[in-house]
């Protein structure tokens, strides 16, 4: 692919058929993750009468998913259990309003996509969600070092799914300093 | 998020309990991000600057604090706007938190 660059006003890459495939299929897994947690939650009347969503107030058991929707305080359980309750909602509604931006805006058969700065923040959020998700699936350390599992079978699929970390790492940076090049 | 129009929020009770305490609502509060090994350091840079409006060394400072330090208090205010701070933080995929500010 070419990485992300800033031309004229827009942000600029093209995608591999197989990569658009890839990222495209990430960013809908992510999505399928959130929706479930979304629809978890039992709705009661009152919710339904006010048009006030609810969310869940313990956190999500797939730790990826609760690595996408952390507690609100690390230090009061019952402040975490009620501002999950009431925020839950909206911070799924605009991870997933950015993942449909990013799939509106890239053709499932490769090409170049040229970004609105609207739609490389959306960017710049999905595949930030899809590598948080990775990451915890992979047991992602801070120090670059491969994590534990990757280095021992190169044909087996936790290599695979590192490589394709670092690959969309690499997407993301690009991304985000081509953004910061024009702030 | 706001409640449809026409229902009624109550008010948070207030903890006064003697002249000089701050009511409940009044009490103000931080939103606080830590450092995790997933999120780029020019993303979290990026962040700062487009959701919290830092400007660039400031919002550098902060990101290198969270990345050393493992946290940084970045924003401060009420609770209802700590709270929205931090929805749209979580939101970008930072692991943010509020906290009172004691």
């Amino acid at each position: 692919m070419r990485l992300f660059r800033a031309r004229l006003g827009r942000y600029v890459a093209t995608f591999e058929p197989v990569e658009a495939h890839l990222l495209a299929d990430l960013v809908d897994q992510v999505r399928s993750l959130l929706a479930d947690r979304r629809s978890s939650t039992p709705q009661d009347p009152l919710a339904g009468l006010t048009g006030m969503a609810v969310g869940p107030s313990t956190a999500p058991p797939d730790p990826a998913v609760a690595r996408l929707l952390p507690d609100f305080s690390r230090d009061d359980a019952d402040l975490a259990a009620g501002l999950r309750m009431i925020r839950e909602p909206e911070v799924i509604d605009a991870k997933d309003a950015a993942a449909v931006a990013l799939l509106d805006s890239l053709p499932r058969g490769g090409g170049t996509v040229r970004l609105d700065e609207e739609t490389a923040r959306a960017w710049l959020t999905a595949l930030n969600d899809v590598r948080l998700a990775l990451g915890v699936r992979l047991d992602v350390h801070d120090d670059d070092t491969e994590p534990e599992g990757v280095d021992a079978d190169p044909d087996g699929p936790a290599y695979a799914m590192f490589m394709t970390y670092r690959w969309l790492t690499a997407v993301q940076e690009s991304l985000v300093q081509a953004l910061l090049g024009e702030t | 998020m706001s409640p449809s129009p026409g229902t009624k929020v109550a008010p948070r009770p207030s903890t006064d309990v003697d002249e000089g305490t701050q009511s409940a609502a009044e009490v103000p509060w931080v939103a606080i991000v830590w450092n995790d090994p997933v999120n780029l350091m020019s993303y979290v840079t990026y962040v700062f600057q487009t959701l919290l409006g830092h400007p660039r060394p400031t919002a550098e400072k902060l990101m290198l604090d969270v990345h050393h330090k493992g946290r940084a208090t970045v924003s401060h205010g009420t609770r209802d706007a700590m709270e929205s701070v931090v929805a749209k933080l979580q939101a970008a995929g930072l692991w943010a938190t509020m906290a009172a500010d004691r």
